[in-house]
């Protein structure tokens, strides 16, 4: 019986640390933009990577 | 006869893949069709910021031509950086800027890479999907004003309006769902876990019992946070329609939320049951997923436009202004903002600028392009002391004109305060779930307190309680809202893959029903930058030919423009003289010594017009006096118009067109629009918008197409108003929707495919009404088990989404793969 509501307490506990975790991001306004970051990806860091001729 | 831009060599510009014509200029082994192209292709290159061309063929945007120096000075005023800084705290400043010539990844590229090009950057941030970037600036470095600049110079001119500068504070993001999901959603999961053991049946021992009750405590807690935060605006709103005496189709959701929740406590508190928490929780969440999902529409495009989002937000203030002794000093040519403008001040617009008040103007000639807000293509002429309403724009050179009204009286700003259009947004909240909810929610209502009465005369009232509970749980509509939500969604996305954009899912109920179709002409159904143009006359010599392109290359007024662009084929003739613009009359220049040129209308080039000259647009050709013949321009139409126009009369639709325009090609009109009584022509603004009120009060529902800001009213009246646009990010009217000039031909299946919508809201309706029906059966005898009831509620729900789903995305299979 103890085991059960520890278990479920613990269960819990973890479920919401993932909410807070969502509404984390929500406001970090990670949900604002769903599309940019997917092109950023691709982009180079580093200045001396591109060439005029491509 | 000559078509349109025949060039025999397609070399494409480096930069931003125009076609350049003949004056390709060559950099670095590549072409470029101007110069502005070629000087941001060295800055980019400078930076070693060439991969932008990597990812994207001819990603860029040639710079914009009408850019002057000072354009921006305004933005460094202190009234108006108060409006369009998001944060600064003296060094650092933030600023959020609307860029439409955004485009590709290409451009993110560059624009995230803005440091590269000047220091005072210090980071930058792209939005793609609202086409905004978030700008850093160090103000020490750079000013506002040379950040807008060195995006213009790139290509990326930041679009700032008058609304912007005037209206209310942008509303924020709308997170509060997104965390109400999120909320939702956590409970949803949980309180199901907590729920299993109970489906599956407890035994009757000590233990079992008090595992039952803390697992219903558990979910208690749970939902609490969903019933008080998550559902608040179900209440809220049903709230809201009862308050006004009507059932609104919030109002069943929030009875149904309301009656489980209390009843559910009322199990839990007396030991007798479960209470159907997981019922309610998910409720909430398909229903707050539903919704999320319909409403993510098109961030990027702005369907609610008035005429502030076309002004400027300055313009330029001559020195002469009859300076009220309160006025602040003025010194030359300063920036004011239009708002600001007083009737008698002074003003400068040059080429290409919009009007933005009433004014009388000062210079000599002026060419007014009405095409914004009469649809009328061709510059009108204005002379020495003439009123030049708002809305015109200038083109050639810069004039001088003195404001009679302010800009919130002019005639242009009055057609938004029509009365008609304020009135009617009200009259449109009766849509077809609506009408079915209301029915709906009174039989549940009925057969509840009928069962309630029944089991009450039978003696056994705690039996009657629980059936009328349980019919009002079990017939939540929240299967007729999820397929109506859930098939708006998709048909919406459908709709959007297609190019056609629209404003919000009322539209493709309002556009399921329309019987008649007006149509604007230019723009509309008429190509906006091509024409058609013949010589008519002794045909030219390719000499000639050579003459005629060059001098009117050297002209802005559209139809010489038009004729360059037909005549791209052949070379520039270098040796012309004595080049000469007369605005509003013609061209005229000299080979050799006394062998003059001349083009444009027949009053310049002192012979009578010909006979036709009020229909077409015509521009003369002399050749050192003698008179060789005229350009015939036609507007050329759309493609694929007939058989448009034909399947639409074909579903007996009624056609008519509305044309700001004189009257042309009535020939080919009539016979596209079945006669010519269906055709209006110089119809003012004020007229379209009576016309479309006629219309109605004949009750039928209007679908109006056009672009301009002629059509704004007429749009906006409309039962339906869609703008044509070639680009989507040029700026429409206010309106319902949004189509691609190319997809017209296409409009008969779109009505078509917003029939399909509403036809599959209705079929799973049916659907859901047949698990209602089951349910109900079950919940009148009073012996619905929970086990039941908890597996009918999210099947039921799931069934209709998939449903409606996988039906509208067959439907836009069926009805618009087949028309490519």
């Amino acid at each position: 019986m103890s085991a059960l509501i520890l278990l479920l307490s613990l269960s819990l506990l973890v479920a919401g640390a993932f909410l807070v975790a969502f509404i984390w991001s929500v406001k970090r306004g990670q949900f604002d933009d769903d599309y940019t970051p997917s092109i950023r990806i691709l982009f180079e860091d580093k200045e001396n990577s591109s060439s005029p001729q491509s | 006869m000559s078509q349109a831009t025949l060039s025999t060599t397609e070399v494409k510009c480096y930069h931003c893949g125009a076609d350049c014509d003949d004056s390709i200029i060559v950099h670095d082994d590549k072409p470029f069709c101007c110069e502005g192209c070629k000087l941001v292709y060295e800055l980019l290159q400078e930076n070693e910021l060439c991969s932008y061309y990597d990812f994207t063929q001819n990603p860029g945007v040639s710079p914009d031509k009408t850019y002057y120096a000072g354009k921006y000075a305004y933005l460094d005023m202190p009234e108006v950086q108060q409006r369009i800084i998001e944060f600064t705290d003296g060094r650092q400043t933030h600023v959020n800027w609307y860029l439409p010539q955004m485009h590709c990844s290409s451009c993110v590229y560059l624009l995230e890479n803005l440091h590269r090009l000047h220091e005072g950057v210090i980071s930058s941030l792209v939005n793609f999907p609202e086409k905004k970037v978030r700008v850093v600036i160090d103000t020490q470095k750079i000013k506002l004003s040379k950040l807008a600049e060195l995006l213009t110079y790139i290509g990326y001119e930041p679009y700032i309006s008058l609304q912007d500068v005037e209206g209310n504070a942008q509303q924020k993001n709308n997170r509060s769902r997104l965390y109400k999901i999120g909320i939702a959603g956590f409970a949803f999961g949980n309180v199901m876990m907590m729920s299993f053991p109970d489906y599956f049946g407890l035994g009757d021992t000590q233990s079992d019992h008090q595992l039952q009750t803390m697992f219903s405590l558990f979910s208690v807690v749970l939902a609490l946070p969903v019933f008080f935060y998550s559902a608040s605006e179900f209440f809220v709103s049903a709230w809201k329609s009862i308050r006004k005496q009507y059932l609104n189709i919030d109002a069943p959701i929030a009875l149904a939320i309301l009656v489980t929740f209390l009843r559910s406590l009322y199990e839990i508190g007396t030991q007798t049951g479960v209470g159907y928490l997981d019922s309610m929780t998910g409720i909430v969440f398909f229903m707050l997923l539903g919704r999320y999902f319909q409403d993510k529409t098109y961030s990027a495009i702005s369907f609610d436009r008035d005429y502030k989002s076309y002004f400027p937000v300055a313009v330029t203030l001559l020195k002469k202004a009859t300076s009220k002794d309160s006025e602040v000093p003025t010194t030359s040519n300063e920036q004011i903002l239009v708002t600001n403008l007083q009737p008698g001040d002074q003003i400068l617009i040059r080429n290409k600028e919009l009007i933005p008040a009433d004014v009388r103007l000062i210079s000599e000639r002026a060419m007014i392009d009405y095409s914004f807000v009469s649809g009328e293509s061709v510059p009108v002429e204005k002379t020495r002391n003439e009123i030049i309403y708002a809305g015109g724009r200038q083109m050639g050179g810069a004039i001088e004109l003195e404001v009679t009204k302010k800009v919130s009286q002019s005639y242009l700003t009055q057609l938004w305060n029509n009365d008609s259009l304020s009135q009617q947004q009200q009259s449109q909240k009766r849509d077809l779930v609506g009408q079915i909810n209301r029915y709906f929610t009174w039989t549940v209502l009925g057969l509840g307190l009928a069962a309630l009465a029944y089991w009450y005369l039978m003696g056994d009232l705690p039996r009657g309680i629980n059936a009328i509970t349980t019919i009002l749980i079990v017939a939540c509509p929240c299967a007729l809202l999820l397929s109506d939500t859930f098939t708006n969604g998709n048909m919406l996305g459908m709709f959007g893959s297609n190019k056609f954009y629209l404003k919000n899912a009322q539209v493709i109920e309002n556009l399921s029903e329309i019987d008649t179709v007006v149509f604007d002409k230019t723009g509309t159904l008429t190509l906006p930058d091509a024409a058609q143009i013949e010589f008519v006359g002794k045909p030219l010599s390719p000499l000639q030919k050579s003459i005629a392109k060059t001098m009117s290359e050297q002209s802005s007024h559209p139809l010489s423009r038009l004729i360059a662009k037909s005549l791209a084929a052949s070379p520039k003739e270098k040796t012309l003289t004595h080049f000469k613009e007369v605005e509003g009359l013609g061209l005229q220049a000299q080979l050799g010594d006394d062998f003059v040129i001349k083009m444009g209308s027949a009053r310049f080039l002192g012979i009578a017009p010909a006979s036709d000259d009020q229909e077409t647009s015509h521009v003369y050709f002399s050749f050192g006096g003698q008179f060789l013949g005229y350009f015939n321009i036609f507007s050329l139409y759309r493609d694929n118009l007939s058989e448009t126009l034909t399947a639409l009369k074909q579903r007996h639709y009624q056609t008519y067109l509305l044309s700001g325009d004189k009257p042309t090609d009535i020939a080919l009109l009539s016979h596209l629009f079945g006669s010519e009584k269906q055709l209006h022509f110089l119809q003012k603004p004020e007229d379209k918008l009576r016309f479309i009120e006629d219309l109605q009060q004949k009750g039928q529902k209007v679908l109006m197409v056009g672009d301009g800001l002629n059509d704004a009213g007429a749009l906006l009246k409309s039962n339906v108003g869609i703008a044509v646009s070639d680009n989507i990010n040029n700026f429409t009217p206010a309106c319902d929707g949004i189509l691609e000039g190319k997809q017209l031909s296409l409009l008969p299946h779109y009505v078509k495919l917003a029939k399909a919508g509403r036809r599959i809201v209705i079929q799973s309706f049916v659907i859901s009404v047949v698990y209602n029906i089951i349910g109900l059966s079950f919940a009148l005898t009073g012996t619905l088990s929970p086990v039941i009831a908890a597996i009918l509620m999210p099947a039921s729900s799931i069934s209709i989404v998939l449903f409606t789903t996988l039906s509208s995305r067959l439907a836009t299979r069926l009805l618009l793969k087949k028309a490519d």
